[in-house]
């Protein structure tokens, strides 16, 4: 193992500035910020709590157009695998895999840990465990170079 | 819409949208190259997503635990309160799901909160993964 484009002080930013986010619509609102499930009720129409959920959506496209306008440097954008047979595939999974488990990194990650859910837990050490597995695999196969 | 009204189902939930969408571009979730170094744990590992995690709960935690815990109800939704756990059970739908959420997310390096945010890029590839995401979804409705 070799630690490489290790950046703990902006992630370290980042993540804090999640939380504030994430508590936010908790104590105002009640809600978790689970993203897959918010966007999912948003495109499968549920009119029941829709423009709240269209919103925060939105919000999370106005937030990186709003941080362009400022003169900041980001952790740049690379995507190592473009195929697209790899990328359809990549988002199938991605969308079929986070409502057949009900959350992904935010719901579970972030606010499942944060409530101390041991489903949640579990569900997190199994993504991260199969991505790590995936990731192993992949470049064993020289699919991705890392 | 009265001013309560505006603040639960407008103001509220565009601002959190919009500080989780600046937080997701300032970690480097928006960055696959990034997601997936910290995928390659056997390999040339990039640590920084522990720390936006860590840096998330650290934050949400006591906001759950403690000050939730405090209020009777969330301070501009008294109708509704704090949302309830739906599921508390470890089933395989859980196991089986999140397993390939995780091998979708190591395959591209994209979660779905990042790959919305990510549209600001304007890139083919990163709408082509939204659009299958979103289909992905979709389709657990029908299967």
């Amino acid at each position: 193992m070799n630690i490489i484009n290790f950046t703990p002080i902006e992630s370290l930013l980042g993540g804090l500035i999640i939380g504030l986010a994430v508590a936010i619509l908790y104590l105002m609102r009640g809600n978790y910020t689970g993203i897959s499930g918010i966007y999912y009720n948003v495109i499968s129409v549920n009119k029941s709590g829709f423009l709240w959920r269209f919103l925060f959506i939105t919000g999370l496209i106005i937030g990186p157009v709003l941080l362009s306008f400022f003169s900041y440097t980001d952790l740049g954008f690379e995507m190592p695998n473009t195929n697209p047979i790899i990328v359809i595939l990549g988002g199938l999974l991605v969308g079929y895999g986070t409502q057949l488990g009900s959350g992904c990194t935010s719901g579970h990650g972030v606010c499942g840990i944060g409530r101390l859910s041991i489903r949640s837990i579990v569900g997190t050490c199994v993504f991260v465990g199969a991505g790590v597995v995936t990731v192993l695999i992949t470049r064993s196969l020289g699919w991705v170079v890392l | 819409m009265g001013g309560a009204v505006m603040m639960k189902n407008i103001f509220i939930p565009l601002t959190s949208g919009i500080i989780f969408g600046i937080g997701l571009v300032i970690a480097g979730m928006t960055n696959p190259a990034k997601v997936m170094g910290f995928l390659n744990v056997f390999g040339n590992w990039d640590p920084s997503l522990m720390f936006v995690m860590g840096g998330a709960i650290v934050v949400s935690m006591p906001a759950f635990l403690f000050i939730g815990k405090k209020m009777s109800a969330p301070l501009f939704n008294k109708e509704e309160g704090f949302s309830q756990q739906l599921k508390k059970n470890i089933d395989s739908p859980l196991v089986l799901g999140s397993a390939m959420f995780g091998i979708g997310w190591a395959l591209v390096g994209f979660c779905p909160g990042p790959a919305i945010a990510a549209l600001t890029q304007v890139d083919g590839n990163v709408f082509m993964f939204f659009i299958a995401m979103s289909i992905g979804m979709l389709l657990k409705k029908i299967f």
